[in-house]
């Protein structure tokens, strides 16, 4: 809603001093967003005065029309002399009254005027259009102004080119603040001025000879005003003062009559529609559409109906989507001038409605018809079904002023019984919410300035306005009386909680996954969980892999990827392809976040009520219905993980970061990682880890398939993790603390053949066993595979440290353990003892 | 060596004569002072004190003096060798120093040459922003409350009082998960907000409730330089007997104070969301121009666009209407919700620009936060 000030002013007596911003910053505390206070008008500077056409010379020769004139400016030029000025624009006739800037004026741009020479001519000030005056940008062609303003008048003035606008942004319950009224009533009550309330109007009654109206849906159309115009003249124009407003409340002016029914609406918030009754074709009537009507609206498009939209009709079938816009075939015709003969024709009869609808109608039909327009805009947030009969007559009024109409006697008014709405409200309800000490008397007046009818002491029975339909229960109430007592106001202050608990051990094992990933070098990204089938097929799944079963959206953002994440890789390869792109070319990256899995069978979610708790069955349907949501962590390697420098070689990312990204993620869970060599997309498949924690399978990490990176188009032998968070979490797991012996260390060294095939987890695994409780730690330092291993074979060796709880071993005593290992390494992998 | 005999003279054994000692000690001395380096006074170390020395030969023809001569000669040899081993060791000492000033000279490296053998990660600034606020809260006696992201529109909107045909509803662009019949009517969309986790911690117990949810919400944006349509909040929600709109004036204030920083003005602005009533947006003061540049061409002010104000968030005495979908007696119990987005906390507290740099996941980027900011 803009709210020009000059027009508020008109409504609420404001201090003269108090600025746009002054009043912005008023209405702003009471709970009104005025985004922005626009200034008119400051960038120019006159002599901006009327002129008077009194010669025209066309001047041939030139790409585009030409004209030299004689402009009566007064005595605005300080010589009383006509001024000759060049025109570029044709829209205007000798005895015009124009707007003219004089040399020394500057118009918006800034564009200083100064007289020089153009087109052979003396050019001293221009002829001005509204555009370039800043008063809209609709008019092309200059402004012509009614033929009573005389010759040197200031414009600046006449045309209300100074002024300031407050754009407010309206919230869904203030349907009352897209008005003038309602704005002027916020602004009274922030100042504790009066309000000169613009719907006060004298009514006549309502009576039986006023045009024909039925209502058959009473529920939809609650009340319907309807008034009579007769002898309108089509030539009459909107006024200067009303197309102004029009034009600062961001309105384009089109004729009289839309115009009069906008103003109307801006200034009390009632939505009119003007008919031409010439074109009505007899009882005005208000019902649902039938499936399959028709109607062809105001903006010339025809719209397939549907039983929920509520339409006025007359007698040849829908004139009107209620509400929302009117038809084509009745609306005001536009005035035609004819040239030959001096006569504007166009309606002359209007037929005014006022009426209510229901708010979820109207909203619905303009959703359904993605037709939202000023007047639904208003009837979805609720406007004052009592105002209908003051907007009718002040348009009546406006027509007879302007448009010399005689407004007809007949009054329809056909008004639904509305019950009266009472509010029962504690008086010390208030002072409870806020934590403040209002008082009795301070909530009944401040409810009374709100509007509401108040009655009773310690209990208050308040009735609400018409305008705010909003208000319905206690709370609603408090809430005007807190506000208008100001927010700032309340006292701030402490509640005591109860002794906290802290993070959850999940809480803090999330964090400790991060910290740990970014100690060990890795860079945290979120990316984007929408992906689409070329992800999967990127990442070369099977037809028939699960993680090819998404969750999907209705309305994605991008149509190609209209599904949530099943795996993090997407999103993660992506960054690492963008990194890569703009020249970082060593990264490790990780994300966590959830993945999105749909149950075997997906069902739908239940509408629970809300005016109890609902059973935990059915919070379990509720839960049972949306998707299995996990935790997972997530990392990427390209280009070298130690760098190369002045120390000696570095060492570039592969298979093997990518599994320990997971044994970090494991040791800050405190669990056990199991590795298991395995196939699994996207990975290479001689270069892909299970990984597990205890039985289950929590993940899979190494080199991605070449295939995959060629198709993605990621640097080669890029490696990745994914694992699972929730199952590698172990809640309420505590460490013991090892006994710490102070005896000597043994140390062994054994070197072992084994099978190229053997893997090194079970060698080791077997010489663990072998060696028994003596051994304390082992370390594999070195394998080779070649002619000195043989063909075929693999060499692993091993340091074994022994130690004793409660000795220092003896040289036999670390030898029997090692050979114990390597017998059992031998019995279970086939190792070899080299040199043996 | 001679074997003890109570008419042996002292004097009379060469060996023991003052003036042998003393030349023996002399000589010594002298050694030990030419040698140049360790070497030689190792060298001559075994020659003056070894056991084949003359102060060591003199030293063992005491056992056989008569007990009334021994004490005379232990004296003497005693002071010779004291006086020796004294001149040992400091020329020891000399030496050793000089030898260490040499090797450290000869050690000194280039401390100044780069080294990023081992390369640094980093946590997402929204990661670590959304850690520190819960921390706050923590510290208040909060709880850390979290819930799914795919979310039933019952919990997001239905039990937060929207109802289906609700304006508010149409304000908030809603990403719907379609239906095992490909319709929209699913149930279930990505959640708008975090306010459905609040609706959970509050169907899982009895109040007194202190939570606060920080987590990803979804809304039909593009991503441009202010919007992106996967963004952060974090919501708190109280439900205690006796809260009022001060209580939630108090709990922000603490939160601005630790976040931003002190002495900053707070603007409280009646705002509408369906949840809460009263409702009221929070501005803070600009804390770069603290409101110099309103009206002020001259001083234009990035962080705050020159309003003099930055929005934080919306916030409201929870409205009874949720209070009662959750299971919660609104006569005993009241409470208070708000509700921050990270990526403005962030764009502000550090002059981040453009919402993109949040999203994309560029190194360059994210590695100035380190680990925490
Ligand atoms: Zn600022």
């Amino acid at each position: 809603m803009r709210v020009p000030l000059s027009w508020l002013r008109e409504y609420v007596d404001l201090p003269a001093g108090e600025t746009g911003r002054d009043v912005a910053a008023r209405l702003v505390r009471a709970g009104l967003e005025v985004e922005t206070v626009e200034q008119l008008g400051t960038d120019i500077k006159g002599p901006l005065v009327v002129g008077e056409v009194l010669s025209i010379e066309e001047l041939p020769g030139f790409k585009k029309p030409i004209r030299h004139c004689f402009v009566n400016v007064g005595n605005a030029n300080g010589t009383g002399e006509p001024q000759e000025i060049v025109c570029g624009a044709t829209n205007f006739r000798v005895g015009d009254k124009v707007v003219v800037i004089l040399p020394g004026g500057v118009l918006p741009g800034p564009f200083p005027i100064s007289a020089r020479q153009t087109y052979g001519r003396t050019s001293a000030g221009m002829i001005c259009s509204a555009r370039e005056l800043g008063m809209g940008d609709d008019h092309n062609g200059i402004i012509v102004l009614p033929p009573e303003f005389e010759a040197g008048t200031d414009a600046i003035e006449l045309l209300q080119l100074v002024d300031e606008v407050l754009d407010i942004a309206v919230t869904p319950d203030r349907g009352y603040c897209l008005s003038m009224r309602g704005v002027a009533r916020e602004a009274a009550a922030a100042y504790g001025l009066p309000l000169a309330d613009p719907a006060l109007l004298d009514v006549p009654p309502a009576n039986s000879y006023g045009y024909l109206v039925k209502v058959a849906d009473p529920v939809g159309c609650d009340r319907f005003v309807a008034r009579t115009v007769t002898g309108v003249n089509p030539a009459a124009q909107s006024p200067i003062w009303l197309q102004r407003r029009l034009q600062k409340s961001g309105i384009r002016p089109i004729s009289l009559a839309v115009d009069i029914t906008n103003y109307v609406m801006l200034e009390v918030g009632q939505p009119l529609h003007a008919y031409d009754r010439e074109r009505v074709d007899g009882p005005i009537q208000v019902r649902r559409a039938a499936d399959g009507e028709t109607l062809t609206t105001l903006d010339g498009v025809k719209r397939k109906l549907s039983a929920e939209d509520l339409l006025i009709c007359d007698n040849s079938g829908p004139i009107g989507l209620a509400g929302v816009m009117g038809g084509a075939t009745t609306e005001i015709l536009e005035p035609v001038y004819d040239p030959e003969t001096g006569v504007v024709t166009g309606s002359t009869e209007i037929i005014i409605e006022a009426a209510h609808f229901e708010p979820v109608a109207i909203a619905r039909s303009a959703k359904r018809h993605k037709l939202p327009s000023e007047a639904s805009k208003r009837f979805e947030r609720g406007v004052d079904p009592e105002a209908t009969r003051a907007a009718a007559q002040r348009a009546v009024d406006l027509l007879v002023l302007i448009a010399g109409g005689t407004a007809e006697a007949g009054v329809t008014d056909i008004a639904a019984p509305r019950p009266v709405r009472t509010i029962t409200i504690d008086a010390g309800l208030p002072d409870r919410v806020a934590g403040a000490e209002y008082g009795r008397e301070t909530v009944t007046r401040r409810l009374q300035e709100v509007g509401c009818g108040v009655v009773g002491a310690d209990v208050l029975e308040v009735t609400p306005p018409s305008w705010r339909p909003d208000l319905t229960d206690p709370y609603d109430l408090v809430e005007e009386v807190v506000r208008l007592e100001g927010y700032d106001n309340v006292p701030a202050r402490m509640p005591i909680t109860p002794p906290g608990r802290g993070l959850s051990e999940a809480q803090r094992f999330h964090r400790r996954v991060g910290v740990a990933l970014a100690g060990a070098g890795y860079v945290e990204i979120n990316a984007y969980p929408f992906v689409g089938e070329a992800a999967f097929d990127g990442l070369g799944l099977d037809a028939d892999d699960a993680r090819r079963r998404t969750v999907k959206l209705v309305n994605p953002l991008n149509d190609a990827e209209p599904a949530l994440r099943t795996t993090l890789l997407p999103g993660l390869l992506g960054a690492l392809r963008r990194n890569v792109g703009r020249g970082n070319t060593d990264l490790a990256l990780f994300e966590t976040g959830t993945v999105f899995l749909p149950k075997a069978e997906p069902k739908v979610a239940p509408r629970l009520p809300v005016d109890r708790r609902p059973t935990e069955e059915q919070l379990a349907e509720l839960d049972a219905a949306l998707p299995d949501q996990p935790r997972r962590v997530a990392v990427a390697l390209t280009g070298e993980r130690l760098p190369s420098g002045w120390w000696g070689k570095g060492a570039p990312s592969g298979w093997a970061d990518a599994i320990e990204a997971a044994r970090t993620v494991a040791a800050a869970a405190g669990v056990e990682l199991t590795v298991r060599q395995a196939q699994y997309a996207p990975w290479h498949p001689g270069r892909c880890a299970e990984l597990l924690v205890g039985d289950e399978v929590v993940g899979h990490a190494g080199e991605l398939h070449p295939r995959v990176i060629k198709a993605l188009h990621l640097p080669e032998r890029t490696s990745a993790m994914e694992i699972d968070l929730d199952l590698v979490f172990e809640d309420g797991r505590r460490v013991s603390g090892p006994p710490v012996s102070a005896y000597p260390v043994a140390t062994q060294d054994v070197a072992l053949i084994v099978d190229a095939g053997v893997h090194a987890a079970d060698v080791e695994a077997a010489l663990r066993e072998g060696a028994g409780e003596l051994l304390e730690s082992l370390r594999l330092f070195d394998v080779f595979t070649g002619e000195q291993a043989g063909e075929g074979k693999k060499s692993l060796a091993y340091t074994l440290r022994f130690r004793a709880a409660d000795r220092t071993l003896t040289a036999d005593e670390a030898s029997a353990a090692r050979e114990s290992a390597v017998a059992v390494a031998a019995e279970r992998t086939g190792a070899v003892l080299r040199g043996a | 060596m001679s074997a003890p005999n109570k008419s042996y003279d002292p004097v009379e054994v060469e060996a023991l004569k003052p003036e042998v000692v003393e030349q023996a000690r002399d000589g010594a001395i002298a050694a030990f002072a030419a040698a140049a380096d360790l070497d030689e006074l190792k060298q001559a170390k075994v020659a003056h004190t070894g056991d084949r020395s003359p102060l060591s030969l003199a030293n063992r023809e005491i056992g056989a003096l008569p007990p009334q001569a021994k004490a005379a000669a232990g004296k003497l040899i005693g002071q010779a060798r004291g006086a020796v081993n004294q001149a040992l060791a400091k020329r020891q000492a000399e030496l050793e120093a000089e030898r260490d000033a040499r090797v450290l000279v000869e050690e000194a490296v280039d401390v100044t040459l780069p080294y990023g053998r081992v390369p640094r990660g980093a946590r997402h600034p929204l990661t670590t922003l959304a850690e520190r606020i819960e921390d706050t809260f923590v510290a208040m006696g909060y709880q850390v409350a979290s819930g799914p992201e795919v979310e039933a529109e019952w919990l997001n909107f239905d039990a937060l009082n929207l109802h289906a045909d609700h304006p508010a509803r149409s304000m908030q662009d809603t990403f719907f998960v379609e239906a095992p019949d490909g319709t929209a009517d699913s149930g279930i969309v990505l959640r708008t907000q975090t306010s459905p986790v609040q609706i959970r911690a509050m169907l899982a117990g009895e109040p007194p409730l202190y939570a606060v949810s920080p987590g990803r919400v979804y809304r039909t944006d593009e991503l441009d330089a202010t919007h992106t349509p996967v963004f952060r909040q974090v919501e708190a929600i109280a439900v205690d007997e006796g809260l009022t709109f001060g209580h939630l004036k108090g709990t922000i204030e603490v939160l601005v104070e630790k976040l931003i920083g002190g002495g900053l003005e707070l603007r409280w602005r009646p705002s509408y969301f369906p949840f809460t009533e009263p409702s009221a947006e929070i501005d803070l003061q600009c804390f770069v121009c603290r409101g110099a540049s309103v009206g002020n061409p001259d001083r234009p002010c990035r962080t705050c666009s020159s309003e003099g104000w930055i929005e934080l968030g919306g916030c409201g005495v929870v409205n009874p209407r949720v209070l009662v979908a959750a299971g919660i007696d609104p006569n005993r119990y009241s409470g208070f919700a708000f509700g921050l987005g990270l990526e403005r906390i962030l764009m502000n507290r550090h002059n981040v620009a453009d919402m993109r740099d949040m999203v994309e996941g560029d190194v360059r980027f994210t590695l100035p936060f380190g680990m925490e900011i």
